[in-house]
């Protein structure tokens, strides 16, 4: 596909942490080894569960980190190796939205004034030219004119959240990453969210990195998911194939976990035994083989290869073999 | 009262309450703040206007009226009311001139301090690394030390004291306070997602540091500043005792204290007039402070 904005490959953040005043560091792959592509006007979902390194994914993504290794291409310039010009260039080009609205917006900051901050750092536009493009975004993301002198006190999440996703857009973005954007809100307000979200991106042509942990919102939203488990990614593909038919154990747990909205389907639950192992000692081979009810002892010695099985990638040596997987 | 205001508003005018007048609000529930208020006020206006209303100079010496006691007094005199101090000056006439003196290195030292100790604390904050722990090892240095002598040791090496070097050393003296309260809440700011969604928007360093987190840390800062101020008069009132701040024959009050004590057991007022100025001014300043934070601070507001 040529319309790929954005192209990750093997990209690695490791962290170093002093343990205890005696301890010497240790080293915590947050991210071990990820690739994926992300193209004008689709969403690449991003699951796992906590501490699998999504949000470490987002801050590398956005430049706020700089990866331990593996690279990244943004509009096909390598950031390792981009000038300073290019570099403020590509910072415009890819925003966030945080998952708490009630931390992401400076409270000392009139709406209008976080909204013309971009632009003002970014661009020489006047300062009438900023307001009424500041004043078209509020519009734009279903907030009033007379909000714009308001504090961001004044405004419930779901509001602060419009807020958050109209300030990124001010600076005409390509790529936004959403960091769990609506779960820290209403179930009521999350539909209206994922709707504005929608028609953004058929407007401006946006390309999506959605972090959740969240899969019915997943499904209702991405055109490929990604699995990761402790760092590394387990599976990718189209979002339709991977809820069909998901080939890597940890999807398929995950997908047993989601509640349907069905009484009368019967679902095998497939219950993970035991805990997210430390990122301090992830364990030899296969990071997921001491939960995993399919390991086989090749699974201890060496990570499995990433493999395109059916249309997904795939890290697992059991992905060929149609087994059911027990229960419980 | 509260009635007629909300009732009110909504006429005078639909935008949101300042943000003054919440404080306000807030702020005139704590009667003891209030009280601050209004007798810092009255010292203010005292200070300033004191050419006015002080009924002698300070500085000028009635021969035929030697250590007079207060007026109500026997042997007191209304032309002197709260009589007059060793050298026949008028004691009411010094007080109300040495509330300049006061108030004067009170708020400088607190302008000083601001300036520097925001200036530091975010250069702590955002620097890190050795710049960070150069700065903040100093201050601990500088409060390692009793303040009182820390500050005649400076006192000492900028020789000569006067009222400006007074200044000085109460304001090294007072420094660390301000430095660790804006680099801690800096920091506790600079977590914060707004500050990193800043750093995407393209927010450079310095705007990063005046403009989007500057403003988040000032709360504290103020209540620090205006007891700051309190503080600041005690310590130069105690180094003027010593005789090391203001020279005769400036009415500080610290120095009056200080050349009355010879007289403590035969004329009690030359030594506790000032005194007693002193105490009341810090007072009012304090129940003032205690009363700003409780209205800045947002974890002490009441629901």
């Amino acid at each position: 596909m040529s319309d790929a904005i954005l192209e990750a490959k093997d990209l690695r953040r490791d962290y170093e942490v002093r343990r205890g005043f005696f301890g010497g560091t240790g080293i915590v792959k947050a991210l071990a080894s990820v690739s994926f592509t992300l193209r004008a006007g689709k969403t690449l979902a991003v699951v796992g569960e906590s501490g699998s390194g999504k949000s470490t994914l987002g801050r590398l993504v956005t430049m706020i980190e700089e990866p331990s290794g593996g690279s990244l291409f943004i509009d096909g310039i390598d950031l390792a190796t981009a000038t300073p010009q290019e570099r403020k260039r590509l910072r415009k080009e890819v925003q966030i939205i945080f998952q708490n609205p009630y931390g992401s917006l400076n409270p000392r900051q009139t709406i209008g004034a976080a909204l013309e901050e971009p632009l003002i750092v970014n661009t020489d536009l006047s300062g009438k030219d900023r307001v009424s493009e500041a004043r078209a975004m509020l519009a734009r993301v279903g907030l009033r004119p007379e909000h714009y002198n308001r504090y961001p006190h004044m405004f419930s999440g779901g509001q602060r959240q419009r807020i958050a996703i109209a300030r990124a857009l001010m600076t005409r973005p390509r790529i936004l990453v959403l960091d769990e954007p609506v779960s820290a809100l209403d179930v009521s307000i999350r539909a209206q969210v994922l709707n504005l979200l929608d028609v953004l991106q058929q407007e401006f042509e946006l390309a999506y990195l959605f972090i959740s942990h969240d899969l019915s919102v997943v499904k209702h939203i991405a055109d490929e998911v990604m699995v990761i488990y402790l760092g590394s990614a387990v599976e990718l593909g189209a979002s339709a194939t991977i809820f069909a038919e998901p080939r890597h154990p940890y999807t398929r747990a995950l997908l047993s976990a989601t509640p349907v909205a069905d009484p009368a389907a019967k679902k095998e639950r497939i219950i993970l035994k035991g805990e997210l192992p430390s990122p301090f000692a992830p364990p030899s081979g296969c990071s997921f083989h001491p939960r995993c009810p399919l390991v086989i002892p090749r699974c201890k010695e060496a990570f499995p290869p990433t493999e395109i099985i059916e249309g997904r990638e795939v890290a697992c040596y059991r992905a060929r073999d149609a087994v059911a997987v027990p229960a419980g | 009262m509260a009635a007629d205001v909300t009732l009110a508003a909504p006429i005078a005018s639909s935008a949101q309450p300042s943000s003054f007048a919440e404080f306000w609000a807030s702020f005139r529930e704590n009667k003891g703040a209030v009280a601050g208020l209004v007798v810092l006020s009255l010292i203010v206006l005292t200070a300033i206007f004191a050419d006015v209303l002080a009924p002698h100079s300070p500085l000028e010496q009635f021969r035929d009226a030697v250590k007079l006691p207060p007026a109500w007094y026997e042997g007191g005199n209304w032309a002197f009311p709260l009589g007059t101090d060793a050298l026949g000056r008028d004691m009411l006439s010094r007080i109300m001139h040495g509330a300049r003196y006061s108030l004067f290195i009170g708020l400088s030292v607190m302008a000083v301090s601001i300036v520097c100790g925001v200036g530091l604390g975010l250069l702590a904050a955002f620097s890190g690394g050795w710049l960070d722990t150069a700065i903040s090892r100093v201050m601990d240095l500088i409060v390692a030390i009793p303040s009182l002598v820390l500050a005649i040791l400076i006192i000492a090496i900028l020789q000569n004291p006067s009222l400006e070097k007074t200044i000085v050393a109460v304001t090294v003296v007072s420094l660390p306070r301000y430095v660790r309260l804006v680099r801690a809440s800096a920091l506790s700011e600079m977590g914060k997602d707004y500050v990193t969604a800043a750093k995407v928007a393209g927010v450079a360093s310095l705007r990063l540091m005046l403009r989007t987190v500057l403003p988040n840390c000032l709360a504290p800062v103020i209540v620090q500043a205006a007891l700051g101020v309190s503080d600041a008069i005690l310590e130069a009132a105690a180094l003027g005792f010593l005789g090391l701040g203001a020279q005769p024959p400036t009415p500080e009050w610290g120095a009056m204290v200080g050349d009355g004590r010879e007289f403590i057991r035969s004329e009690p007022w030359i030594v506790t007039l000032p005194g007693l100025a002193i105490l009341v001014t810090v007072i009012s300043i304090n129940l003032f402070g205690d009363g700003l934070r409780d209205a800045l601070d947002p974890k002490l507001k009441r629901s």
